[in-house]
């Protein structure tokens, strides 16, 4: 409760404590939360704020509805975010059966080097950008055939250890390379912010929002339609079937690999363009189990809507805990309360794979 | 190029004179996991344009052989340790199977191994996956030609009937264009008049697209009408080959493969039958 309430004041004060230097796997863990809420709630200007907050601690238990509005269509905005970065992770799991818990690593690596991009050369945006995704796509090529394909075959918690210390060894590397404190990116638009249906939006998340869905249209198109969206769909149902029918699996596993990381650093680069850059973004590869196992491992689609799901129910759950509640975590804890129950109801997830039984 | 197949108008295609193999599999020696050896010396030859059968017990070695010529033992922990494969005058042997795919080598696996979640016409278009000619329109077509039935299956492929599936999986192998299909039990599990079916169709393929096919099957008599030559197999070997006819005309073969050769057997059947009529009544 002592931490609840540090934990409150720090919020209403809008300040967070600047990332230290020296930091314990518990101490990331909880800058990381302290950062996550800042890169969540930030998405939309939420003016007076912390005089609604003062006066839903007096005891007004009336809705705030405009609030709670506000905070909809910002679990909607993240949301769809992190069903982007839930998707390119269901997309290594379903290609190559690899949990990936450098996933949120990602996101860091691309934001930041969009970030240097565009701060040591000055070069536009669009460039920057377009750049970051060729050097992820790479990246993701690299990464698959040096890191994980000498791991194929190998047991699955080999694969994950793997995984997740490459996440501890990117994480420090990024910030060696470019310190612990959150860096702000170079302003994108001239106007910071519009109004749509009298909200004050911050056109970067108009922006997020629109790239969002138009990478969603993309996995849609490309597994619908591509020769080599068929080709990895074929691989993830059965590796032998994909090899008869001339399918290089290796090709396969590297692509999805470079797609991953490609479309995960859009996602980083988005939230950068907003909160700044810090170690903070890759808290994104966490909110992603959720996401994904609400979904079900297996499904690109229940990864969008399990992505959306938690991005709405951790403001909503913002949205009581601020005005009725007081307990100060449930922004962060009630994705995963939620979690623990659909998975009792339904194992699987929503959209996990039913396998078709002929009878 | 016929729509409608007449399950008896099509004739076995002529015993050819000795042509120049296709494919030529030369004393191979296979082996699992480094130690289960499972082909011991196989050599057998498929010349271009005609379908030979590889007939043999459950074990002999049929599917192993495929997979040898195809590549996929890799993908079961198998290696070929001695002999040589060669298709069209080339050493194949060792080449990961999507490369041998692009030379013109198709297997119809066992079991269809059709991809169950998507449609027909997706399973279809994966089949030409490495092809890079802009004809795969018209080779869908072609293959909704030979297979009126699968034009009007939309939904997913899981959902079809077993010969369904199978005109599926042997429509995939059509649509990459192979100089060699190798057919792995086509039969399998297929009722006998799908069976004819299924088998005037691979001859009618064999015929009208020149498409040389290497025919694994347990159903032997049916194979032997449909192949010009024939291999047996028996534990990792080859111990009997000939053209269809000999074979089938040979005594031991009609005792071991095809069955009611003599006449105590056919008066069994006929006890059998018997049986089974009073049983009705």
């Amino acid at each position: 409760m002592v931490f609840a309430s540090i934990r409150s004041s720090v919020r209403r004060s809008g300040q967070f404590p600047a990332g230290d230097p020296d930091h314990t796997p518990y101490d990331r863990i909880l800058r990381t939360t302290a950062r996550g809420d800042s890169v969540a709630t930030a998405g939309i200007r939420i003016q007076k704020q912390s005089q609604e907050q003062e006066r839903g601690l007096g005891g007004n238990l009336a809705m705030n509805w405009n609030l709670l509005f506000q905070l909809v269509v910002n679990g909607i905005i993240v949301g769809a975010l992190y069903g982007v970065v839930a998707m390119s992770f269901v997309l290594i799991y379903k290609a190559s059966q690899v949990v990936n818990f450098a996933q949120g690593e990602f996101l860091l690596i691309g934001a930041w080097a969009c970030w240097w991009l565009l701060t040591t050369y000055q070069i536009p945006f669009v460039w920057g950008f377009l750049i970051t995704l060729a050097f992820m796509m790479t990246f993701g090529v690299i990464l698959q055939i040096v890191v994980l394909r000498p791991m194929i075959g190998e047991p699955i918690i080999s694969v994950i250890m793997v995984t997740i210390g490459l996440s501890i060894f990117f994480q420090a590397l990024m910030k060696w390379m470019f310190g612990v404190f959150a860096k702000p990116f170079p302003p994108i638009f001239e106007t910071q912010s519009v109004s749509v249906f009298g909200l004050q939006v911050q056109s970067v998340y108009l922006m997020s929002l629109g790239i969002s869905l138009f990478i969603m249209a993309g996995f849609g198109w490309f597994f619908k339609y591509s020769k080599m969206g068929l080709a990895m769909r074929a691989t993830a149902f059965d590796q032998q079937v994909a090899q008869s029918l001339g399918i290089s699996v290796r090709t396969v596993f590297a692509l999805s690999w470079a797609i991953s990381a490609m479309v995960s650093s859009v996602a980083g680069v988005v939230v950068g363009t907003v909160n700044g850059v810090s170690s903070a973004l890759s808290f994104f590869g966490i909110k992603v189990f959720p996401a994904v196992i609400l979904g079900g491992l297996d499904s690109i689609l229940g990864a969008v809507i399990g992505g959306l799901i938690v991005g709405l129910l951790e403001n909503v759950a913002h949205f009581f805990d601020s005005q009725f509640l007081n307990w100060g975590n449930m922004y962060e804890i009630a994705p995963f309360y939620v979690l623990i129950v659909i998975l009792m109801i339904k194992p699987y997830g929503l959209f996990g794979t039913k396998t078709i039984e002929r009878v | 190029m016929t729509a409608a197949i007449d399950v008896n108008a099509v004739p076995a295609p002529p015993v050819a004179a000795r042509k120049p193999a296709l494919l030529s599999v030369n004393n191979i020696e296979v082996v699992y996991n480094d130690v289960i050896l499972v082909l011991r010396g196989l050599s057998l030859q498929v010349p271009e344009g005609e379908i030979v059968a590889l007939l043999g017990a459950n074990g002999a070695g049929k599917s192993t052989t495929l997979k040898a010529i195809s590549g996929l033992l890799k993908t079961e922990d198998g290696a070929v340790t001695r002999g040589d494969i060669s298709f069209a005058g080339e050493k194949i042997n060792g080449i990961d199977p999507d490369k041998i795919v692009r030379r013109g080598i198709f297997q119809v696996m066992e079991g269809r191994r059709i991809i169950s979640d998507m449609t027909c016409l997706e399973n279809l278009r994966l089949g030409a996956f490495t092809r890079r000619d802009n004809n795969v329109r018209q080779d869908i077509e072609m293959v909704y030609d030979y297979f009126p039935r699968l034009k009007e299956r939309t939904g997913l492929a899981g959902y079809l009937s077993g010969g369904e599936q199978q005109m599926l999986a042997i429509g995939r192998a059509l649509m990459a264009r192979p100089k060699l299909i190798l057919m792995d039990e086509p039969s399998m599990g297929l009722s006998p008049l799908l069976v004819k079916e299924v088998f005037a169709i691979i001859r009618q393929i064999n015929r009208d697209l020149g498409v040389t096919i290497l025919l694994v099957e347990q159903n032997a008599r049916m194979a032997l009408q449909a192949a010009s030559y024939g291999y047996i197999m028996e534990s990792g070997k080859v111990v009997l080959d000939g053209t269809a006819e000999e074979l089938a005309n040979n005594e031991d073969v009609k005792e071991f493969y095809l069955g009611g050769g003599g006449e105590e057997r056919r008066s069994f059947k006929n006890l059998k039958s018997y049986k089974r009529r009073k049983r009705w009544l």
